[in-house]
């Protein structure tokens, strides 16, 4: 027992470590902050682009969907980081794990908010024109606002995935909390720091985990 | 040599390609046993945890409830570096593919476990009253009348869910794993080239793609009725 707290739940070495995985955390926020935003950018561009009846939109839009929906985002990532460079493009960790997150997440908001679109019925769009607004106008004022609420728990489900995909940067060396933990393990030679990451991870995300077991329990009571 | 000339022989050499095409044909080997063994044992352990949910008994469902809501709130990177680097100070060490394996495995439980969770409890009560007073007892009920309906409710979100986590086996690099990704890297190192990781990138999109273009049609057999 003394053995297992020494190794995992050492208290010397969490206070030593506490600041270095404090800073991880402070990072893993700050690219939270970056990555899901550009996520949903990327998924508007892909649901609004489908909103087209086009069939040579729709086709090569879907088949970019799905390359990206069946390409593990480490893949990518590391494509973008080990393989880049050999084209005399050298963008450092941060940017590749930016431009990843953008091609990967953006695939999963853009089938998200698809849905969401197709949910509301034309019928709104047409009045929407019919009282005088753009096509422009009523997809921001109208459609959208609604089609954001239809989808709320996945869009909020996803968004949980993409900050957990955060680490990720660990591998390319981005200084998030999975990185910082690793680079206290390694130095303490004790897996203390990558139980806070850990810990640190479930405080954060708990909540949302909770709420969303919640919503999607009872999405699926309303439907069944 | 033209530029695109170049471009081939720095992506797309053949030489290269054709040396290192055996080490990645084997990680492509390593990457379906370790996909099959996920998705089999996630799958089986989330229907075992729902199904012992189903009865009752309350302080084994917070426990269930807690288990579930950890897996599903930490990266599975977190885990698989966790099990990896820490266990080992237990004095347990699992070798890089029991790693991977066993924390992807308890990712995929916890959130099958909360789908298959839904899907029983969305079936009507009813259900339950008419089958017990019918005479069926209740592990008859939950096995023969509420578990086909509910499997039916959860095929489209399990499937999408089981595949993103599938992915996931790529994460195995990071403990030195020799599958897909891990073996296009070293090759990558070793030749200094990038052909391998083109070739690596190829083989997930063949591996992949299939099934995400399967789950699409499954989703729309299999929809939430609405």
């Amino acid at each position: 027992m003394e053995e297992i707290v020494q190794a995992f739940f050492n208290r010397e070495i969490a206070t030593e470590a506490l600041p270095i995985v404090l800073q991880g955390l402070l990072n893993t926020v700050l690219l939270s902050l970056l990555v899901v935003p550009l996520g949903l950018l990327g998924g508007l561009i892909l649901a609004l682009l489908a909103h087209s009846r086009s069939p040579f939109i729709r086709w090569p839009l879907m088949a970019w969907v799905d390359f990206f929906r069946a390409f593990p985002p480490l893949v990518l990532l590391i494509l973008l980081f080990a393989g880049l460079p050999f084209a005399g493009l050298e963008l450092g960790g941060f940017a590749c794990v930016a431009i990843a997150f953008f091609l990967n997440t953006g695939a999963y908001y853009g089938e998200i908010l698809r849905a969401g679109i197709e949910s509301i019925p034309r019928g709104q769009v047409e009045a929407a024109r019919s009282t005088g607004l753009s096509g422009l106008q009523a997809m921001i004022y109208i459609v959208l606002p609604q089609a954001v609420r239809n989808v709320l728990p996945d869009l909020l489900s996803n968004t949980l995935e993409v900050v957990k995909l955060t680490a990720l940067g660990s591998v390319v060396a981005v200084p998030e909390l999975l990185f910082q933990a690793r680079q206290a393990q390694s130095v303490t030679y004790n897996a203390t720091p990558i139980v806070m990451a850990a810990v640190i991870y479930f405080l954060v995300l708990w909540p949302v985990v909770r709420l969303l077991s919640r919503l999607e329990n009872r999405a699926l009571a309303v439907r069944g | 040599m033209s530029r695109w000339d170049r471009f081939l022989d720095t992506f797309f050499n053949l030489k290269v390609m054709a040396k290192y095409l055996p080490d990645i044909l084997s990680g492509v080997v390593l990457t379906i046993e370790l996909a099959l063994a996920v998705v089999i044992t996630g799958l089986l352990a989330g229907l075992i945890l729902a199904l012992i949910r189903s009865v009752g008994i309350r302080p084994i469902n917070w426990l269930i409830i807690f288990v579930v809501d950890v897996f599903r709130s930490l990266p599975p990177l977190v885990v698989i570096v966790l099990v990896y680097f820490g266990l080992p100070s237990a004095g347990f060490a699992p070798s890089a593919f029991v790693s991977t394996w066993m924390s992807l495995a308890l990712v995929l439980m916890a959130f099958a476990e909360e789908i298959f969770w839904a899907g029983i409890t969305s079936t009507p009560k009813g259900q339950w009253e008419a089958s017990r007073s019918t005479g069926l007892s209740f592990s008859q009920t939950l096995l023969s009348v509420i578990l086909p309906q509910a499997l039916r409710l959860t095929i489209a979100p399990l499937t999408n869910r089981t595949i993103a986590i599938t992915k996931g086996t790529a994460l195995g690099t990071v403990v030195a794993l020799h599958e897909i990704l891990g073996m296009a890297s070293s090759a990558v190192s070793n030749s200094y080239n990038p052909s391998p990781l083109m070739m690596g990138a190829a083989a997930y999109i063949v591996l992949f793609l299939p099934v995400v273009v399967a789950a699409r049609w499954i989703e729309s057999r299999f929809a939430w009725k609405r």
